[in-house]
Order: C-alpha cells, then structure tokens, then sequence
C-alpha cells in the first residue's frame, strides 16, 4: 500500500488516526450541519447526508456564519466530533473553532490535501509535529 | 507561538482575575491555532451572546454558568464583572418583545431573560442585530475590531475600512474581556489586497442584482478578495450593500473585497490589488446571473405559505419601501408575513407610521432576531418566500423549508395572494 507524508503545521495539538472523509467544498457548520447527528445538511452539498464523527474530516476551509465555533462545541458536546481536521486554509472561523472542538487539527501542507487524500483512505495525524501520514486505500 | 506584551501576559498570568485570564488563555490558543505573531488593541467588538442554534440542550440557566460554558468554553464558573471593550450585540434567540409570534417556549424565554440581566450588569450592550453598523456601531478606516455575524464583517472590512476577522462567539466574547485580537488575516494590509477579478459585464442596480453577484462570488471565489469591476458604473447603497456582503458571506466566505472605483480601499484597479496578480479572473453576465438564481430557488409549486424579510435586517430605507408596498393591503389568510429590522430602526419605523401600516394589512414588523438561528418558523410552514439570498441558502437546511427568492415586490405580492410569481427579469 503507497503511503504518503504531508508536512504542515499544528492547529490544535494532538495524535489520533482514522479514516478520511474528504471534500472539495468549503464547510459551514452553522447552518450546514446538524451538530447533534453529526451530518452534514446543506442543501447543494456533495457530502449532505454524510457522517463526520470519528472520521478525519479533510476540508479547504469555512465559509458562512460566525456560528461556526458555537456549532463546534456543540458537535463536542454531543459526541459527533470527527477524529481529526485537516484543512486546507484556516481562517478566523476554523481557528477557533478547532479550539473550541478540542481535536487534532493541522493546516498549511505543503500539498493541498484535497487533491492528495481521498475519502476511504487511512490517515495518521500527528498535529504536534503537523505531520500527516496517508495510506491509500485498496 | 505568539509573542505577549507585558499587559497581555500579566492577563494570562491571573494578576486581573480569573475571568480575564481565561479569556487570555482561549485567546493565545487561537492566536497560535491562527499562526498569528502577537495582538492588537481593540475596542469595539460585536458580540455574539444571546443566540445558539440548540437552545433544547441548554440545561443551565444562571447567568455565569451560561457565560463560562458558552462563551469562555469552561466547566469552571466563571464570574466576570465588567467587560472592557465597547460593544453591540448580534441578533438573540427570538425577539425579545414578540417572541410568542415566533412560537418561541416559555423556556427560551427565560433562557434570553438570564442573559439579558448577565448583559446589563457585566456591560454588555443589547442592540440585537446582525447590522451594527445600522444602530450606532460605525467603524472608522483602520479601526480594529472583532465582530461576529458574516454579513456584518465585510461591511467594517470593504465599505467603511475597518479591520476585523469574522470572529465567533469564543473569540470575540475574550476579545471584549481583554481589548485584544489577534493582529491575523484583514488586521493586516498585505492580506486586504484583491486576490480575484470578477468583470461584470451586466448592470447591477437592483438589491436582488447585488444579492445575485454576491452569491456567485462566494461560490467561485471562496476565501479570496475579489475585485468587483463593474462595466456599467453604479454605486450601492446600504441595502445593496447588506444583499451583496450578506449573500458573498454565505455561498463563500468572503470577508473582505474591493468595488473598483466604490470602496474605500479601492480608487483603483491597481490599487485594490497593490501589486497582486489576480489568481482567477471571472466574468459575471446574464448567464452566471442566471444560474445563481436557480441555484436560490428550490420550491417546486407556486404557493408560499411564509414570507420572511429583513435579513440582514431591514433599512430604513426597505421598511418605508415595504409599509409603501402594503398600505392598504391585506395579507392572505395562509400566508405569515415577518418583516425582521433592528429594535433602534423599529423605534424610527413606530414613528413614521411603518408599523401601524404593516400591522393593518397582517404583518409583523420583528426585532432582535430572525427564525433562521433557532429554528423558529411558523407551524406548518413548508415554502418561504424571501428577498434574501442568505435566508433563501440557509432556510433549507435549516427549516427544511423550500425557497422562493426574489424582489421584494415579488414578496409582498406573495404575501398577498399567497402565490409566487417571481421571476429572473
């Protein structure tokens, strides 16, 4: 099985591994999710429908509501948290966001992790050092 | 690792009290989350306080409680005295006077009556609105603040030359604690500069026309700094304006952007991009106009049984236009009408007649809020008729209402007859 490694930066701390949910469309929580079920419910969505918990959720960034962060922490309370984010730019509302959600997050690679992972593929991230380790799948 | 000032580490070391510390110690670890090199003064934030899209989980009610869980993320209570910062207040759970309208349960009440005494003795400001801007928060070029509400941000950023981040209710409640923010992303010049040229080939006039080039500007341009060159030369108004910044904010992420020869920042094409190669140049014509609206308009029949207005909320302007609208009108009987502005512009409308006219057809002029953020539709309800290309990209997923977008003439005629008949002229 190919493996390949990303190098980024730390977001917020921590290692944890899992498998990948990927997509090319930027994230709204607030309004775009149900944070007690953990999916994703906006309407034009290519993930709607879909799980994120447990997985590690590989996204370009956040758009929409400055809910984000009060979603975020809503998804943590209710045990929906994904394992680990990776995302492709941060901004004010993935930054705090991330710290309120308390999961391993890392940004900055040096290849757009969109393109490199895809959804099914193993990941290992370990954000203390910013480093991701991907195994393809199949 | 972000670099402290000495007051700044005196904050996080606990010499001002627990409450500033914890407020410090969130900010430094979205300070290094952001990768931001150290802070800047702020006095002006716009808060984030009275509002969560889950109210049912909400077991606590007193006000300290609340205030640590939800807005300085702790299990610890946390008592603050006075918040530092000058501030106003994004929209609340409900309207705070009418909010039997909304269906809102007696234990939302309650909940918004314990943060509004927790706001009034910590110095926290009850504007409740998504529009600062519109009730005496105005900021001036280059001021740093740390406001919340998407549609609210790029109006401080690309009209008035303020400096702020979309901040959440985690970041800017510890903002208003301290008078610090992270100096990260449009604090900065360099990051202020356009990143994308969008031609616009067709004459944008309308509020609907500016509410339609938002929202395809940020499907397209996503986190960037587009730069609006308009072949047809016009100049927006606040309530084109709200369309625009509101609908960029929700298809996207667009916090700030440049209208050549409009905003501030931007006499210029060469100064909106002060030395950036465009990443993407884009044009905008009849067809991209077409497709973003399709892409709004999700109901398939032609009856509408709600029509909300107002978001963001209503101007001056928009509410004399709609009290024009329906004077002598009435509103059909399967159909609610929510007119949603702020509670300073409602005072004014009180005055000028508005609401007596909107009352007198059936309406309801609304404040403080908007049913989007909790979820407060009327019972029932299943398509929306709106004027508002953010209510009309939220109002799905959130209400699982279908959508009719258009003009507002187009609304309060669906409020009239309770049928749509909007359409793309």
């Amino acid at each position: 099985m190919s493996q390949i490694i990303l190098n980024g930066r730390k977001v917020v701390g921590g290692v944890t591994e899992g498998e990948a949910l990927v997509t090319k469309q930027m994230i709204s929580t607030w309004g775009g999710v149900n944070a007690v079920e953990g999916i994703i419910t906006e309407r034009r969505h290519e993930l709607r429908g879909q799980s994120f918990k447990d997985k590690v959720l590989v996204f370009p960034a956040a758009k929409g509501s400055s809910g984000w962060s009060t979603v975020a922490q809503v998804i943590r309370l209710a045990g929906q948290s994904p394992k680990a984010m990776i995302i492709r730019e941060i901004s004010s509302l993935t930054g705090i966001g991330a710290v309120v959600m308390r999961v391993p997050t890392v940004t900055d690679l040096n290849q757009d992790p969109t393109e490199i992972i895809e959804t099914g593929d193993w990941v290992r991230v370990d954000a203390d050092r910013g480093v991701v380790e991907v195994t393809k799948k199949g | 690792m972000v670099r402290l000032a000495r007051d700044e580490q005196e904050m996080l070391d606990g010499k001002y009290g627990r409450a500033q510390q914890r407020a410090m110690e969130i900010l430094v670890q979205y300070a290094d989350a952001l990768g931001a090199e150290r802070f800047v003064d702020t006095n002006n934030v716009h808060l984030f306080v009275g509002f969560h899209p889950y109210p049912d989980m909400i077991e606590i009610l007193d006000g300290d409680e609340l205030a640590s869980k939800f807005l300085l993320d702790s299990d610890e209570k946390i008592v603050v005295d006075q918040v530092k910062a000058f501030n106003t207040t994004h929209i609340w759970a409900m309207d705070l006077d009418r909010w039997q309208i909304m269906g809102a349960p007696e234990s939302l009440h309650k909940l918004m009556e314990s943060i509004r005494k927790y706001s009034i003795r910590t110095g926290i400001s009850l504007t409740a609105t998504c529009t600062p801007y519109q009730v005496g928060n105005v900021p001036t070029k280059g001021e740093h603040c740390a406001w919340t509400e998407s549609s609210a941000v790029p109006f401080c950023n690309a009209v008035l030359g303020g400096r702020t981040n979309t901040e959440a209710a985690h970041s800017a409640f510890p903002a208003a604690l301290t008078g610090k923010i992270p100096l990260w992303g449009y604090h900065l010049e360099e990051n202020r500069r356009g990143t994308h040229l969008i031609h616009v080939e067709i004459d944008i006039n309308s509020v609907m026309d500016w509410y339609l080039l938002g929202y395809y500007a940020g499907e397209v341009s996503q986190l960037a700094v587009p730069v609006y060159d308009l072949k047809i030369p016009s100049v927006p108004n606040i309530s084109m304006l709200k369309g625009l910044n509101s609908a960029g904010a929700s298809s996207g992420g667009i916090m700030m952007y440049h209208i050549i020869g409009v905003t501030p920042e931007a006499p210029t094409m060469e100064m909106a991009f002060g030395g950036n190669q465009p990443k993407a140049i884009l044009t905008y014509g009849e067809s991209e106009r077409r497709q973003t609206y399709d892409n709004l308009n999700s109901a398939k029949g032609d009856d509408v049984d709600l029509v909300n207005i107002g978001c963001p909320h209503y101007s001056l302007e928009q509410l004399r236009d709609v009290a024009r609208l329906l004077e002598g009108k009435k509103v059909h009987e399967n159909v609610n009408l929510w007119i949603w502005t702020a509670y300073q512009l409602k005072a004014i409308a009180d005055r000028n007649g508005f609401t007596d006219i909107i009352t007198r057809a059936g309406g309801h002029l609304m404040t403080d809020s908007c049913p989007l953020n909790t979820n407060l539709f009327p019972q029932g309800a299943k398509v929306v008729a709106t004027d508002s290309a953010k209510h009309a990209h939220y109002a799905p997923a959130i209400g699982g209402l279908d959508v009719c977008f258009g003009t507002m003439a187009e609304c309060i005629d669906a409020a009239i007859t309770g049928k749509w008949r909007g359409e793309l002229r």
